[in-house]
């Protein structure tokens, strides 16, 4: 199975998920430069992290015009996976892949540590190796991951199962001080209606490992493996 | 065609926590301005464009505001000037 890294300028995650997909996962990685017209028959693209076009005007506004991202969204328009972090979660939030927005953290910091998440959903091509409730450990690395939607679009996200993750705390909790940067209902990650794209603030491909801390975000690789086959 | 100058303002919309405009409220307070009592913090944007008429120029800037300059889930613009530059 073949991945599609894409590179825009200023990204800095795009590095980890290759190291992500060919070392822990142990299958093909390719990038994806911003200017490119050409998947390159990637089977899964990954939107990663980092500060594409230096976060001007609002972090992703810019990037969801690079050339790439007209085959991105083809390539999710016929339903195949895109997998969009932190700041791929942001673009593919400017790019109406994903309902609602990222905003600055409520605290105005950056925060870069381990989270506790829970899966809410197990149910997804990139889920179906954890248990559902199951709670991981994650790190998040972002200045703005405060998701919002408004009530309607919330309440519907919850009510057709879309939230995937949610920052909780070690007993599973959703509380105030297990969220990181104040996102609406606790929220860490969402997938699209028809199941195939997942953007999510928490970093897994820098979960991959004991040595990196926790291998939590390791079985989020190997569901997208076992559902769209090697 | 002329060329005319458009200054555009962008805000969190109102409802929306906006955490830059909470910390400048706060110490707005702190130096004795009681009276303020709430801050949004947003982007002023100046587009110089060609366009037939102040109309025109206007529709442009709304249609820029639209695709690009805000974002319609969390922000509110306003054309505020379309002047002749």
């Amino acid at each position: 199975m073949k991945f599609g890294i894409v590179t825009f300028p200023g990204s800095n995650g795009d590095y980890d998920a290759y190291q992500a997909v060919v070392e822990a996962l142990g299958e093909e990685a390719v990038y994806l430069w911003h200017k490119d017209h050409d998947l390159q028959g990637a089977d899964v693209v990954v939107l990663p992290g980092g500060f594409s076009y230096g976060d001007y005007l609002r972090a992703g506004a810019i990037a969801r015009f690079s050339p790439i991202m007209r085959e991105v969204v083809a390539h999710a328009e016929r339903g195949a996976p895109v997998l969009a972090i932190c700041n791929g979660f942001q673009i593919a939030c400017e790019a109406g892949m994903l309902p609602g927005a990222l905003l600055r953290n409520k605290e105005l910091k950056f925060s870069s540590q381990f989270v506790r998440l829970r899966v809410e959903q197990s149910a997804t091509p990139f889920t179906s190796g954890y248990q559902p409730g199951q709670l991981v450990r994650i790190p998040i690395a972002h200045g703005e991951g405060r998701y919002t939607a408004d009530a309607a679009t919330l309440d519907r996200l919850e009510g057709i199962g879309l939230v995937v993750f949610r920052y909780v705390d070690a007993e599973g909790g959703i509380t105030d001080p297990a969220n990181p940067n104040g996102s609406a209902r606790n929220i860490a990650g969402i997938i699209s209606e028809r199941g195939n794209v997942l953007g999510m603030m928490p970093h897994p491909e820098r979960a991959v490992d004991a040595r990196l801390g926790s291998a939590d975000g390791l079985p989020l690789f190997e569901s997208i493996l076992a559902g769209v086959g090697a | 065609m002329s060329r005319y100058k458009i200054a555009i303002h962008i805000v969190p919309r109102r409802g929306l926590l906006d955490p830059q405009g909470k910390a400048v409220s706060d110490a707005l307070h702190t130096l004795g301005f009681a009276g303020v009592r709430d801050v949004r913090v947003g982007r002023h944007l100046i587009v110089e464009a060609d366009a037939d008429t102040p109309d025109a120029a206007d529709r442009l800037a709304r249609s820029m505001c639209e695709r690009l300059l805000a974002n319609p889930v969390t922000e509110d613009y306003e054309i505020a000037t379309v002047s002749q530059a």
